[in-house]
């Protein structure tokens, strides 16, 4: 069985996995990195929802050994030393964006991401395109947008700018 | 999902003598179709081949042609400065595929050799009259697609890049599936050096096909009203839950004609 090695938030992990494991699977199973959760069984609803060097991929769509020397951050590698949360997941606290908590981790992931490869600005209708890979069936996504734009300045350290849509 | 070896090989020719060596072996370029298809038991390879280390990813103008490697992904084709200066409804195309996870795993040539009736890329191949270089030959877009999943490759080949002419104008325009957002119908319409060139995806029971009588119109006079009266027929269509055969030849219509307008 092949054996992979990767960084998992700023830790070395080393795993032996069958080829077809899947990302999630090695994270919930054999790293016990439980945040991650699988919400469906057609790489549809985002749940799974890591970064893989920096970029937001599903991790139920993504094989363990595709990420052999990958750095990948999940949920529980967003707290801060101290304790404090990411300013992400303080405006989902903040603005009620989530109701049972499910999709939370992934919406959380890929909206790290989004603010973060949008350091011009980010426009409503960019958020939630930016979301069409999440799918929350409780909250009605109002909220998770405006969670994400409060994030936004915090995460920039400046106002967000008004967008010409 | 049923087991399989995994190799990741180093060079093209070592990845075209695994698939040449075992014919239960598979591709896997970005993996967005093919592992959620694994995980259904929908296909039972006994190897996969993984092509991310080939050095396939890449964009670059070569002359009047637009130049991506096989393995670029959806997400780097939208944000390419090269793309969207050359030809920009290709990237507004890449960006709308799927979502933004998908986006930054998808590739090219992975949707390419997938031929799926209802994906975006395969529009754009055809209107534009791309060729396909593969790791054997140069495949003219014309000649490539062969029906929905069917395609020229033979099962050993491999996509090393796409070569894009630039037209003049082109424009796509996609009523997309809002679950999959994968293409009910989308209509890529381009004004090349050979002509007007319409490919419609998402529709037709054979996968990607180019409208003649949109072409013979449009030639005459690049307009939506130009469409008026010109029919596409509903027994060529696809129809499913999502919509009728009679449904999808009107909005084949329609998307063509906001694809004129938008490429005026």
């Amino acid at each position: 069985m092949p054996q992979i090695s990767l960084t998992v938030n700023g830790k070395p992990a080393s795993a032996t996995v069958e080829a077809r494991t899947l990302l999630v699977e090695l994270l919930r199973d054999k790293l016990h990195l439980t945040g991650t959760h699988v919400g469906c069984d057609t790489s549809q609803c985002g749940a799974c929802t890591v970064q893989v060097d920096g970029m937001s991929v599903k991790s139920c769509s993504m094989l363990a050994v595709q990420a052999d020397g990958a750095n990948v951050l999940t949920i529980e590698g967003l707290v801060n030393a101290d304790g404090s949360l990411h300013p992400m997941q303080a405006m989902f606290r903040e603005h009620h964006a989530l109701q049972c908590g499910y999709c939370t981790p992934g919406m959380v992931m890929s909206a790290i991401d989004l603010v973060e490869t949008h350091p011009e600005g980010l426009s409503e209708a960019q958020i939630r395109h930016g979301l069409e890979g999440n799918l929350c069936r409780c909250t009605g996504y109002h909220n998770i947008v405006k969670a994400i734009a409060a994030a936004w300045p915090l995460m920039h350290d400046k106002a967000l700018p008004v967008a010409a849509e | 999902m049923y087991d399989f070896t995994y190799a990741k090989p180093a060079t093209i020719a070592d990845a075209a003598r695994a698939l040449t060596g075992d014919a239960e072996a598979k591709a896997l370029a970005g993996g967005m179709t093919f592992i959620p298809v694994l995980k259904q038991r929908l296909n039972k390879p006994s190897a996969i081949i993984d092509l991310s280390a080939l050095g396939l990813a890449g964009i670059k103008l070569e002359g009047d042609k637009l130049v991506i490697g096989a393995m670029t992904t959806h997400g780097a084709v939208a944000a390419s400065a090269e793309v969207k200066k050359a030809i920009p409804a290709l990237a507004e195309l890449a960006g709308n595929i799927g979502d933004r996870q998908v986006r930054y795993r998808g590739t090219i040539g992975g949707s390419l050799a997938n031929n799926d009736p209802s994906a975006c890329y395969p529009a754009a191949v055809l209107a534009l009259g791309a060729t396909i270089k593969t790791n054997e030959r140069s495949i003219a877009a014309d000649d490539y697609f062969q029906g929905m999943f069917t395609t020229a490759l033979n099962p050993n080949e491999i996509i090393t890049e796409v070569h894009f002419p630039v037209p003049q104008n082109a424009a796509y325009t996609k009523f997309a599936n809002p679950a999959s957002r994968y293409a009910m119908v989308g209509v890529f319409v381009a004004k090349t050096a050979g002509g007007v060139r319409v490919a419609i995806t998402g529709a037709g029971q054979n996968g990607v096909f180019r409208h003649a009588g949109f072409e013979a119109a449009l030639a005459k006079s690049f307009t939506p009203d130009a469409l008026n009266g010109i029919a596409t027929p509903a027994d060529e269509m696809n129809a499913d839950i999502h919509g009728s055969a009679a449904y999808r030849a009107h909005l084949v219509g329609v998307m063509a004609k906001r694809a004129v307008a938008a490429a005026m």
